[in-house]
């Protein structure tokens, strides 16, 4: 579960997150829509740990501690994943090893022993055949030449093996089309479970229809400014954003 | 006029003269090889050590650096105790089995040497020069190439120790050759002088490796001489040692490639006070191909200079140059990098790549690619770049788990990598990403 109360921060002295609350309980699937500009990306970051963001009020809770005073690595390790809008290339570093290092820093830092190469080889194979990820993908630079697709593909391969209690999917659908949209969805899908949740932002309802989320949230201005159900994306959809762009104000 | 006026001598300068002329007497070879020797140390006098007045010593002023020029090193005595240091300081390299040729203060120590292989000749430079067989006195000077190098003439002038090594024609020698250049533990100036020279059609491989307690200053001036003949094959790998802080390393390689010949030469730099690494390559046979690449990982107050001059005198051949610099610290990076292609040197293939990463405000890289191009039918292009490492990465990288130290390790083995991945060998590859692996991971620990 994750809890953000009253979440102030900025970039270059350039407010951009103006007092945000949410809560995501366990197993909830909830999605944040909102315009561009109002504060999506930069949540994902704040949430994740990334240096260059002065959160100047409020505190985030994972599972009921504060994750404010960590680095990203620390997150990470407690459970926190952001799958990015744009994965970066990795030149020179093979995803099998970038993935084996990831896990073992994770495991490590949470005091569990690391995976031997065969336990590791076993378990992204099996992730990969599920999200029909071919093997010399794996030997190959991560993200380097991939196309969209398969690095939004890498992502949720990623998150299958780091098996966070807490992730964003940040802009997922963005680049995708109609087959590798389902294919990733099919594939966060299966990771829903009773104890994990996530947090979606997306700008289009389109996503929503294969990822179905339990609750809706509509940001603008760096606040959470409308609450609802599913139902909530459909109607946003159809009117746009111009009725709750006004109320942060 | 004005600029005529000469600057008066530095200390060094006068100490270099005054050791010159007390040493002349008794530095091996006869009159051809005096003859040279006086030539060069008139040469050197009239210069002086270089400075940044010197346009291929812009970035880097011996003069400055080198305050005092320190005492000749004497010939060492080979005991049990020399060869204990030996095993600490260079112990062999995992999974490759080397013919070692043992250098001590720049002198041969045949005791502490391995056999030499079939086909393959070594001969002390002292031994070769009292012999004064004129095709070696010539090969040694390696004839039209670093002239009016000041630094490069003080090596000829005092050259003192080195080896001659001769493959001959068509041997192939499976078993590396390693040159492991040791110095024992007393202040001084080290002038070697080495030459291998490979016969038609031959192949070996050549690692040049040098090992310091790094606990005095030292001032080392070596120079290798490569002859490729025509066919021939070389590998060459050259890893100078981390010197004292204090210290000043001129390291000069000067390579002659025959016709449809192959050079491939690595250079990996892990700072410890001043380094010069200064290569001269000429291609003189068409058809031939030759490769630079190195690797400079500094920090501190390391100086590491890499200034190249690539002659392509003879037609369709190819050269590859690929410099990868990272710099922590107030560490400073040079590379000078000039490609020179003659009017009758058609068809030239040639590349050259230089990239930098800095880690720290404080750190300095200085990137001068030239190209003089005198032939109209040539492909030849260079690329260089000074970056920091990519923000991006490194919080994709921690977003997954990796702490920071880690996941900017990791990025930075990578960038190296693609310089190291151009050594033939497996093992020494192995050995070379090694060493860079220590270096970051100090890093991580500081």
């Amino acid at each position: 579960m994750i809890e953000i109360r009253n979440l102030h921060a900025e970039i270059d002295g350039k407010k951009i997150i103006n007092g945000l609350s949410l809560k995501v309980n366990d197993g909830e699937v909830a999605a944040i829509m909102g315009p561009n500009g109002s504060g999506k990306s930069t949540l994902s970051y704040v949430i994740s740990g990334r240096e260059g963001y002065d959160v100047t009020g409020g505190e985030i809770l994972l599972n009921g501690e504060n994750i404010l005073e960590m680095n990203a690595a620390e997150r990470a390790a407690k459970g926190v994943f952001l799958a990015f809008q744009y994965p970066l290339e990795i030149p020179g570093v093979t995803t099998m090893t970038f993935l084996k290092a990831c896990l073992n820093a994770q495991r490590k830092s949470r005091g569990e022993a690391e995976l031997s190469t065969p336990d590791f080889m076993k378990r992204v194979k099996a992730g990969a055949e599920k999200l029909g990820v071919p093997q010399d993908m794996l030997r190959r630079a991560l993200n380097v030449g991939f196309s969209g697709g398969e690095k939004k593909r890498m992502e949720v391969l990623q998150m299958s093996l780091l098996e966070p209690t807490f992730a964003i999917l940040d802009e997922t659908d963005s680049g995708l089309d109609i087959d590798a949209l389902r294919i990733v969805s099919e594939g966060v899908n299966a990771l829903r479970d009773p104890k994990r949740s996530f947090l979606v932002i997306t700008h289009y309802q389109r996503l929503l229809d294969y990822i179905v989320p339990d609750t809706v949230h509509v940001m603008s201005k760096g606040q959470i400014v409308k609450t609802g159900a599913k139902e909530l994306a459909l109607e946003l959809e159809a009117n746009g954003y111009r009725d709750y762009v006004g109320e942060a104000a | 006029m004005p600029g005529d006026v000469k600057t008066a001598q530095s200390a060094a300068e006068e100490k270099l003269v005054a050791e010159f002329a007390r040493a002349r007497g008794s530095l091996p070879g006869a009159a051809p090889v005096s003859v040279l020797r006086d030539a060069a140390f008139e040469a050197f006098k009239v210069a002086g050590l270089p400075t940044r007045r010197v346009e291929a010593w812009h970035y880097t002023d011996l003069r400055i650096a080198m305050r005092d020029a320190l005492p000749l090193a004497s010939a060492p005595k080979s005991d049990a105790a020399l060869k204990q240091k030996l095993e600490k300081l260079a112990p062999p390299i995992a999974d490759l089995a080397t013919t070692r040729l043992v250098l001590v203060d720049g002198y041969f120590v045949a005791e502490l040497s391995d056999a030499i292989p079939k086909g393959v000749s070594v001969t002390a430079l002292s031994d070769a020069l009292a012999k004064g067989d004129a095709t070696i006195v010539e090969s040694l000077s390696a004839p039209g190439m670093g002239q009016g190098d000041a630094a490069l003439a003080l090596n000829t002038a005092f050259m003192q120790g080195g080896v001659v090594i001769d493959v001959t024609s068509g041997m192939q020698v499976a078993q590396p050759l390693e040159i492991v250049a040791l110095s024992t533990e007393s202040s001084h100036a080290i002038y070697a002088r080495s030459l291998l020279r490979v016969g038609a059609g031959a192949h070996v491989t050549l690692i040049e490796r040098d090992a310091s307690a790094a606990a005095q200053a030292e001032q080392r001036n070596n120079a290798l001489v490569v002859m490729v003949a025509d066919e021939a094959q070389v590998e060459h790998v050259f890893v100078p040692a981390v010197l004292n802080s204090a210290s000043t390393h001129v390291a000069s390689l000067l390579a002659v490639l025959g016709a449809k010949s192959s050079f491939n030469s690595f250079t990996l730099a892990q700072g410890g006070g001043l380094l010069r690494r200064q290569v001269h390559m000429r291609f003189d046979g068409e058809h031939a191909k030759g490769q630079l690449a190195g690797a400079s990982v500094l920090r501190n107050k390391d100086h590491a200079d890499t200034t190249l001059v690539v002659q392509h005198v003879a037609a369709h051949c190819q050269s590859r140059e690929y410099f990868k610099t990272v710099l922590d610290g107030e560490a400073t990076g040079i590379y000078q990098g000039k490609v020179i292609v003659a009017p009758g040197a058609q068809k030239t293939d040639g590349a050259m790549k230089s990239h930098a990463i800095l880690l720290s405000d404080g750190a300095t890289m200085n990137n001068k690619p030239e190209l003089e191009i005198f032939a109209d039918d040539v492909v030849c292009g260079h690329g260089a770049t000074v970056a920091q490492l990519d923000e991006d990465q490194v919080f994709y990288a921690m977003a997954r788990g990796l702490p920071k130290p880690v996941a900017e390790a990791m990025l930075l083995e990578a960038f190296v990598d693609e310089a190291t991945d151009r050594v033939e060998s497996e093992p020494v590859r192995v050995y070379l990403t090694g060493l860079i692996g220590q270096w970051l991971s100090q890093r991580g620990a500081a």
